[in-house]
């Protein structure tokens, strides 16, 4: 693999290869000194055109607890704020040699057109509302330890569709480890055929009790033009998921920032159900999966590594 | 969709006899003299005419007379809350009885509007103590209906709303409409629509055409109607929603609604019965009685109405029953508002000018004031034992003028004000209960 741009290029196996070592880079996480010389003198730079705490830090994290070299470049502040276009910034940066290069961006299909302007490995950290395949691994891999295989089980992914990239990469990552995915959500917040990606969609929660695990999205207000929704207080009395609705065998998912009281209620994110922090976990150490994957060992098949300057 | 849920003030079940009346039912095809037997309100017999016996029911002498199921209107304004000056539940709900109906649907273009639950739930409220024949209220699409953020529509409709509609006003931008048509996946109940777009209707006070021309006053295109009758048709089409569109006044729009329909859209619609009776010659007194929106159009416009309602593309007859007050008509026609009450002369205005003038069958004008709570999920009445008694006798040789005796609406902004028309109600059952007796029509007890 040199690339994670989007799920659909990840087949069952390479998903289960990712897991099965990011579980056993778990037990590193509970050492003393929480590090491993496995990416040693490599250098991994984020490029962050989106506000990101949480996938930045992760990110960041993974990558030193490999001893790799770590540069965050931020969109604000930099030269992109000066008007420099998205391939200027990867091909100057490109200058610096980064081994893998993890790019958030607002436009679909950024992280796929960094990809062909740079010989480092990309890794798509979230582009526009299309994929964040990174979420999805750390989602499985969550959903691995506490149910173990997802053959059979009925996933439901409740709330705003239309705007999330973390639905459209879960749906393929649990369609392709061979869950069930049901869609739930307002219809104007519901895509036109999102049915093709082989999920059922739903307008209201009342068989929510098929569900084995309940994903609860985030509504992203700052994505919305106010007039999906006729009111936040409407949307929470028709798909909040809390303790009237929210059954004891289901696992609660959320890929955070929660707004409590929306999406969920403050006592399901405080419930034993609910996996939220151990996602958060998941996400140092599938992170460390991805990075050992795409960069462990030496690499000569790339035809991209001829259009940089070699060192001399 | 599920049955709407219809509010009337506690009334006392009839158990009456109603003897040897001509019963037309066009849904039972019935169309012959029948005794009709009334028990606690439910319809308890029909029989060949003279075989029923009263056993103590009160006897209504049909000879001559007519017996039909009793009409449904699915546009009314009853004013309130806000406007009880012009009509309120009460008067507003008697002048249905008086007019043959036994139930009608109110539009929530009040003051204030219809576009929270607390004020539906007042309403549902008032109607349980003050209608006099079984009411149901629809909701705003959008906040105060200002055409931009949808209303709570899922709420409205659990707590009672039988329909949506922004009447009074169309909803304008083609993105918010097709934001409704994709929630009512999750509200469910219909949208009514009332079609005008108003970059093209703009300032116009009656029909755009050779009488406006010649008055002098600012007109209203029909293609103010029939462009947003053919752009909801197909983002309803397109969204899979269900729509309702309200007074369609013109050939193009019936076109439209026809060439929907063949090609599967969800689509039903109405005409009212001035609509189907007058035109823009009507209005050259400038008579403010006959300004209504959408305005009074060409004799072609009205024989396209006329044969819409024979051919079962426009589905029902609504009367848009709007009462103003007194000094709000007596005002200049430009100045005044739109709107004409209808309750009380729908019936006998259609059928002296469609039945009586030979464009309709009296079966084919029942049916259609009857099917008017379909489409909103109120059952179309029908006379067949079992079935809820919603009746209504009428005399159809009786001719009377128009206003000759006043109004059980609180306004008298009639169009058809000072016109004979033939074919009076003599008696009203409405879900069960009389809910109107004509004045001079005489009861004799067994």
């Amino acid at each position: 693999m040199r690339h994670l741009l989007s799920i659909a290029d990840l087949e069952r196996e390479d998903i289960e290869r990712i897991l099965d070592r990011a579980a056993a880079f778990e037990q590193i996480a509970d050492r003393e000194v929480k590090k491993v010389p496995a990416l040693r003198g490599r250098t991994v730079l984020n490029l962050f055109y989106e506000a990101s705490t949480r996938t930045r830090s992760s990110f960041e994290l993974a990558a030193k607890r490999l001893s790799a070299d770590v540069v965050n470049f931020a969109a604000s502040g930099s030269s992109v704020e000066k008007g420099e276009s998205l391939k200027d910034t990867v091909l100057t940066l490109g200058a610096h040699s980064p081994d893998a290069i993890v790019i958030r961006s607002p436009h679909a299909g950024a992280a796929a057109l960094v990809a062909g302007w740079t010989s480092a490995s990309v890794i798509n950290a979230g582009d526009g509302k299309h994929e964040h395949p990174t979420q999805a691994l750390l989602d499985v891999h969550t959903l691995r330890s506490k149910l173990g295989a997802l053959d059979g089980r009925s996933i439901w992914i409740v709330g705003d569709i239309a705007h999330s990239r973390v639905a459209r990469s879960n749906i393929l990552a649990f369609r392709e480890m061979g869950a069930h995915v049901t869609l739930v959500g307002p219809p104007t917040l519901m895509p036109r055929d999102i049915e093709a990606l082989g999920c059922a969609v739903r307008y209201d929660l009342d068989d929510l009790r098929e569900a084995d695990v309940v994903y609860a999205l985030r509504v992203q207000r700052e994505r919305m033009d106010g007039k999906e929704l006729p009111s936040l207080r409407e949307y929470a009395a028709r798909y909040q998921i809390n303790g009237r609705r929210l059954h004891p065998r289901q696992v609660l998912m959320h890929p955070g920032p929660v707004n409590r009281g929306v999406e969920l209620s403050g006592e399901v994110v405080d419930s034993p159900q609910a996996v939220i922090t151990m996602q958060v976990r998941a996400g140092v150490v599938v992170r460390m999966a991805v990075l050992f994957e795409l960069l462990a060992g030496t690499r000569t098949d790339s035809p991209a590594r001829l259009r940089e300057p070699q060192p001399a | 969709m599920s049955d709407a849920t219809l509010t009337r003030a506690p009334a006392r079940p009839a158990t009456l006899l109603v003897r040897g009346a001509h019963v037309v039912d066009p849904v039972e095809r019935i169309d012959a003299l029948h005794d009709v037997l009334v028990r606690d309100g439910e319809i308890a017999a029909i029989g060949a005419a003279g075989d029923l016996r009263p056993d103590g029911a009160e006897v209504v002498d049909g000879g001559g007379r007519h017996l039909l199921p009793a009409f449904v209107d699915p546009h009314v304004h009853l004013r309130t809350p806000g406007q009880e000056h012009k009509e309120d539940i009460e008067t507003g709900t008697r002048a249905a009885a008086a007019g043959g109906f036994c139930a009608v649907l109110a539009m929530p273009n009040t003051t204030p509007v219809v576009d929270t639950a607390p004020v539906l739930g007042a309403l549902l409220d008032q109607a349980a103590r003050d209608a006099r024949v079984p009411v149901g209220f629809l909701g705003c699409i959008t906040r105060g209906m200002g055409g931009q953020d949808l209303t709570e529509m899922a709420e409205l409709a659990d707590v009672g709303a039988v329909g949506f509609t922004d009447d009074g006003k169309p909803v304008a931008d083609a993105g918010v409409m097709r934001r409704a048509l994709q929630y009512q996946r999750l509200a469910g109940r219909v949208l009514a629509l009332h079609e005008e777009d108003p970059t093209l209707s703009a300032n116009g006070a009656m029909h755009e055409g050779a009488v406006s021309a010649r008055l002098g006053v600012a007109g209203i295109p029909s293609v103010s109607e029939s462009v947003l009758v053919a752009r909801d048709c197909q983002l309803a089409g397109y969204e899979g929603g269900r729509i309702h569109l309200q007074h369609l006044s013109c050939v193009a729009s019936v076109e439209a609604v026809a060439a929907a329909k063949a090609a599967g859209v969800q689509v039903t619609c109405e005409a009212s019965p001035h609509h189907l009776t007058l035109t823009d010659e009507d209005v050259a007194e400038l008579d403010t009685r006959l300004k209504m929106n959408p305005p009074l159009r060409t004799a072609a416009d009205r024989t396209a109405l006329v044969d819409g309602l024979r051919d079962g593309t426009i589905d029902c007859v609504a009367t848009d029953h709007a009462p103003h007050a007194r000094d709000e008509k007596e005002v200049a026609f430009e100045q005044a508002p739109m709107g004409t009450t209808g309750l009380e002369t729908a019936f006998a205005a259609l059928h002296t000018e469609l039945v009586v003038g030979g464009l309709l069958e009296l079966g084919v004008l029942v049916d259609r004031m009857c099917a008017g709570g379909v489409p909103f999920g109120v059952a179309q009445p029908r006379i067949a034992v079992g079935q809820p008694a919603n009746l209504t006798l009428v005399d159809l040789g009786r001719r009377w003028t128009v206003g000759e005796n006043g109004y059980e609406s609180r306004s008298e902004n009639c169009c058809f004000a000072g016109r004979e028309l033939q074919g009076r109600v003599l008696l009203t059952v409405a879900a069960g209960a009389v809910a109107y007796r004509e004045r001079s029509f005489a009861l004799t007890a067994a």
